[in-house]
C-alpha cells in the first residue's frame, strides 16, 4: 500500500507497514505473511515465531483482550521496531491501559501504534498512554485528526507522557480567580 | 471552598473549546450520532423522552452562592424555569437544546463549573458526606480529598473509556452520610493508632439490576496513596472488566467472579509498580487542598436553645426536630432546605427557590449550600440565635416543610415523566404517597424512614436501600411497582427484600398504609420502621399487605404475578 499513511509524531507520514487481520476461519498457524514490513497479529506471531523471528521487517498487533505480558521475552530482546494496539470499537478502552503497561512496566520503546476503530476524539488520550504513531480510520480526513492532538495544553495527572503529575510539574497557588466579580455575568 | 487556579481555568476553558468544536462537527454531520454519544455523554448530555438532558457536576455537592444563582440563571435562560437535584449531589436541566450546551458550559466556567464526566463510561463526580467539615461526628473533613481525587481522575486518559459508569464516594466521619457501600469505591477517612489519616478502601458496591454491597479490600491506606492505589483498582477493572454485556460491567461483577480477595491481590499487584512514585501525593499539595477547607470564621457563641422564645410554636419546633442538624461549633447549626413539598416532585427547585436559596445562604450561611444525596439543601453554618428568622423566610418559599428523614422525604428519579429508559413513572407515586399521608403528626409519630422510587431497574431512585423501595416494572406494556423492604443506607447498609406480586399505581398509597400499619402495630418503644422490619423479617408485613384485595376499578391486589 504505497500512499497510505499514518499520524506519527505530530505529522502525517507515509507509511509503508501493512496490518495483517486474519479472515473469518484462517488460522494462526497457517496464515501466510507476506514479504514485506508486516504487522502481525500476537496469535500469528506466537503460531509462527520460528520462522518469523529471522525476519527484521515484522511487526505485532495486540487486540484489546490480549496482554503485553505475553511479549514480555521479546521487549527484553528489544524484538520489535512496531507494535500495534487495535481499537475494535472506539469506546473500548482497554488499548489505553495495554499502552501504559507496554510502556511503563514492560519498558517498550520503538513505535507504539494505534489501530482500528480510531478517530480523532481518542488521539490525545492515545499520545498520553504512549502512543506515538496512529492510524485513524480510512473513511476520516487524517489532517482533522491531527487536530486530535493538541486539544489539552495541560492535564491534572500523571500517564506515560509525563511522568509528574500537575501539582508536581508547577507550584499551584491557591485560588486565583479570573474575575473579581465572580458570577456576575449572570 | 476549593477555588481554581490558573490550570483549572485552563483545562475547563480547553474543555469547551473542544466541546464546542465536538458539537459543530456534529450539527455539520461530520460525527454521526453513535460517535457523538459517548462525547456527550462525557459532558453528561443525555437525550431524554422530550428533549436533552444536561447533568452539571456539583464536586461533593459543594455550591456557592455564585453557583446556586447560575443554576437559576440556566434554568430560566435555557431551561423551563427549573432544575432537579439528583441522588449524586449534581444538578440535572431537562430541556436543553445541543446547540446552547457550549454556551452553558461557558456560562458555568465563569463560577468554576462544568458538566465533565458526569456521565459516560468514566470516573464520575466524586460525592460525599453534606454535613462535611461541620458534622459533630467528623474524624477528618473529607472534602480535600475528594477534590484531589476529582482533579486526578478528571481526563484521565487511562480511564476515559472504562467498560462501565465508575463512581466513588468518601465519607470522613463515624456516621455513613455518603452511602459508600453502594459506590463502586467507597472510601472512609480514618486515623490509625499512630494518629496517622488513611482511608478504608471498600470495592465493589452498586445498585441497578444486581444490588451488590461493597468489600473492604484495604483497612488503611494512607493518604498519601489515595491517588496509586485508586489507579491500581482502575487499571485492573480497565483490563478485566466484562465488555460483553453491559448489565454485568460494574467492578462489582468482576469482583464477585474472581473473589475480593483475589481482586485486592491483583490491586496490590499493579500498585507495587506505582507505590511511592511520582504519581504519590505530596504533603504540600495536600496541604494547599486543604486550607481551601478552613472551617469558616465562626464567632465565638454559646450554644443556645433556639427552641426559647418560641416555646409555643410547635411548627418551628417540629421544623428543628427534623431539619436542623448539630454543628461541631457550638452557637451554630447545620439547616436542611426541603425540596419536598407535597406536590412538587422530589429534589426540584425552581429558578427563584434557587435564587432564593443562594440568598439565604449568604445572608445567613457564609456564602454556600450542598446538595444532599436525599436530594434536599443544606445551609451547613447557621447561628442557632438566627434559626428562627431563617425558618419564616424559608417557609414562605415551601423550602421548610418539617419532613426530613421521615416518609415523605421522598428520593425519588425522573421516572418515566422524563427518562427514556423508564418502565414505570415515579414521581406521580411519590406525589399519590405525599399526598395520602400529608399530616404531619402522623409523619412524626412514624419517625425516620426511606422511601426510595426508581422508575426501572437500574436503581437511580435508590430504591434497593430504601426501608421502603418502589421499583417501577413493566408488564405486558403497563405501570405496576414491586415492593420491598428491610433496605438501608448508611453503616448498616442493606438491601430490601422483595414482598410479593406488583401492583398498580392507584394500589401504591393504600400497600404503603398497610406496611405502617404492622409498623404500629408491631413496634417496641423507640423502634425504626427499618428495625422492626429486621427484627420480625417481611412475613408478617407480606401477610397483611395481601391479606384483603386492595380494590381499584377492575383490578385487585395480589392479582399479577410478577414478582
Ligand atoms: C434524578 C436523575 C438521576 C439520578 C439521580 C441518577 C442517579 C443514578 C444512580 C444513583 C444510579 C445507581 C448507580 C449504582 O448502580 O450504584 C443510576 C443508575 C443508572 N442510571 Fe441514573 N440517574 C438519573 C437519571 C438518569 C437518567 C435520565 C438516565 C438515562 C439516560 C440514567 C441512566 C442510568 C443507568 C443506565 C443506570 C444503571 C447503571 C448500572 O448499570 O448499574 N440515569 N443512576
Ligand atoms: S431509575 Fe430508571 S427511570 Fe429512573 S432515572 Fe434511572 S434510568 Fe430513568
Amino acid at each position: 500500500m504505497p500512499d497510505q499513511k499514518i499520524i506519527k509524531g505530530n505529522q502525517i507520514v507515509a507509511d509503508d507497514w501493512t496490518v495483517l487481520r486474519l479472515e473469518e476461519g484462517q488460522e494462526p498457524a497457517t496464515a501466510e505473511v507476506a514479504a514485506g514490513k508486516v504487522i502481525v497479529p500476537l496469535k500469528v506471531w506466537q503460531a509462527q515465531k520460528e520462522t518469523l523471528a529471522g525476519r527484521a521487517d515484522i511487526g505485532v498487533w495486540l487486540n484489546s483482550d490480549e496482554r503485553p505480558e505475553e511479549l514480555t521475552e521479546e521487549l527484553a530482546e528489544n524484538k520489535f521496531d512496531v507494535i500495534a494496539v487495535n481499537f475494535p470499537k472506539f469506546t473500548d478502552g482497554r488499548g489505553y491501559s495495554i499502552a501504559y503497561n507496554l510502556r511503563k512496566r514492560l519498558g517498550y520503546t520503538g513505535e507504539l501504534r494505534a489501530i482500528g476503530d480510531v478517530l480523532r476524539d481518542q488521539l490525545f488520550q492515545m499520545k498520553r498512554t504512549g502512543f506515538d504513531a496512529y492510524a485513524p480510520r480510512p473513511d476520516r480526513s487524517i489532517e482533522d485528526a491531527l487536530k486530535g492532538l493538541t486539544v489539552f495544553s495541560e492535564t491534572y495527572q500523571a500517564s506515560v507522557d509525563d511522568k509528574l503529575p500537575l501539582f508536581r510539574r508547577h507550584v499551584r497557588t491557591t485560588g486565583v480567580r479570573e474575575h473579581n466579580d465572580i458570577g456576575s455575568g449572570i | 471552598m476549593y477555588q481554581y487556579d490558573q490550570y483549572d481555568h485552563l483545562i475547563v476553558r480547553e474543555r469547551i473549546a473542544q466541546y464546542r468544536d465536538q458539537v459543530q462537527r456534529r450539527l455539520s454531520g461530520e460525527l454521526t450520532e453513535e460517535e457523538f454519544l459517548p462525547l456527550r455523554l462525557q459532558n453528561g448530555l443525555y437525550m431524554q423522552r422530550h428533549a436533552y438532558m444536561l447533568r452539571i457536576a456539583v464536586p461533593y455537592g459543594l455550591l456557592s452562592t455564585a453557583q446556586m444563582r447560575m443554576f437559576a440563571h440556566i434554568a430560566r435562560k435555557y431551561d423551563r424555569g427549573y432544575g432537579h437535584f439528583t441522588t449524586r449531589q449534581n444538578i440535572q436541566f431537562n430541556w436543553i437544546e445541543l446547540e446552547h450546551t457550549p454556551d452553558i458550559l461557558a456560562d458555568l466556567a465563569s463560577v468554576e463549573m462544568h458538566a465533565i464526566q458526569t456521565s459516560g463510561n468514566c470516573i464520575r463526580n466524586v460525592t460525599s458526606d453534606e454535613l462535611a467539615g461541620v458534622a459533630a461526628d467528623e474524624i477528618i473533613d473529607p472534602r480535600p480529598y475528594a477534590e484531589v481525587l476529582r482533579q486526578w481522575s478528571t481526563f484521565h486518559p487511562e480511564f476515559i473509556a472504562l467498560p462501565r459508569k465508575f463512581k466513588v464516594a468518601i465519607n470522613g466521619a463515624l456516621e455513613d452520610r455518603a452511602a459508600i457501600a453502594i459506590h463502586d469505591i467507597g472510601l472512609t477517612v480514618v486515623k490509625n493508632e499512630a494518629g496517622e489519616i488513611g482511608f478504608k478502601v471498600m470495592v465493589g458496591g452498586g445498585m441497578g439490576r444486581t444490588p451488590i454491597i461493597g468489600t473492604t479490600i484495604r483497612e488503611f491506606l494512607p493518604r498519601e496513596h489515595l491517588l496509586t492505589y485508586t489507579e491500581a483498582i482502575m487499571r485492573v477493572y480497565n483490563q478485566y472488566g466484562r465488555r460483553d454485556n453491559k448489565y454485568k460491567a460494574r467492578i462489582k461483577i468482576l469482583l464477585k467472579a474472581i473473589g475480593a480477595e483475589e481482586f485486592a491481590r491483583q490491586v496490590e499487584e499493579e500498585w507495587a509498580d506505582l507505590k511511592g512514585t511520582e504519581e504519590t501525593l505530596t504533603l504540600e499539595e495536600m496541604e494547599r487542598v486543604i486550607a481551601y477547607f478552613q472551617p469558616h470564621p465562626y464567632e465565638a457563641l454559646p450554644a443556645i436553645d433556639p427552641r426559647t422564645g418560641h416555646e409555643d410554636n410547635k411548627a418551628f419546633a417540629n421544623w428543628l426536630g427534623r431539619n436542623v442538624k448539630a454543628h461541631k461549633q457550638p452557637g451554630y447549626a447545620a439547616v436542611i432546605l426541603s425540596l419536598k413539598k407535597t406536590g412538587v416532585p422530589p429534589g426540584d427547585a425552581t429558578a427563584e427557590q434557587m435564587d432564593f436559596m443562594a440568598d439565604l445562604a449568604d445572608r445567613y450561611s457564609f456564602g454556600e449550600l450542598r446538595v444532599t444525596h436525599e436530594q434536599n439543601i443544606v445551609l451547613a453554618d447557621v447561628k442557632q440565635s438566627q434559626l428562627f428568622d431563617l425558618w419564616k423566610e424559608a417557609k414562605a418559599h415551601g423550602l421548610a416543610t418539617p419532613n426530613i428523614g421521615l416518609l415523605t422525604d421522598i428520593i425519588c428519579c425522573p421516572g418515566g415523566d422524563f427518562c427514556s429508559l423508564a418502565n414505570a413513572k415515579s414521581i406521580p407515586i411519590s406525589a399519590a404517597i405525599a399526598e395520602r399521608f400529608d399530616h404531619l403528626d402522623f409523619l412524626h409519630d412514624i419517625g425516620d424512614i426511606e422511601l426510595n422510587i426508581s422508575g426501572c431497574i437500574n436503581a437511580c431512585g435508590h430504591h434497593h436501600v430504601g426501608n421502603i423501595g418502589v421499583l417501577g416494572v413493566d408488564k405486558d406494556g403497563s405501570e405496576w411497582y414491586q415492593v420491598s423492604i428491610g433496605g438501608a443506607q448508611g453503616n448498616a447498609t442493606a438491601i430490601g427484600k422483595i414482598i410479593g406480586p406488583s401492583f398498580s399505581a392507584h394500589q401504591m398509597p393504600e400497600v404503603i398504609d398497610r406496611l405502617l400499619q404492622v409498623y404500629l402495630r408491631e413496634r417496641t418503644l423507640d423502634e425504626k420502621f427499618v428495625d422492626t422490619v429486621q427484627r420480625l423479617g417481611i412475613a408478617p408485613f407480606k401477610e397483611h399487605v395481601y391479606a384483603t384485595p386492595i380494590t381499584e376499578p377492575g383490578r385487585l391486589v395480589g392479582e399479577d404475578e410478577y414478582a
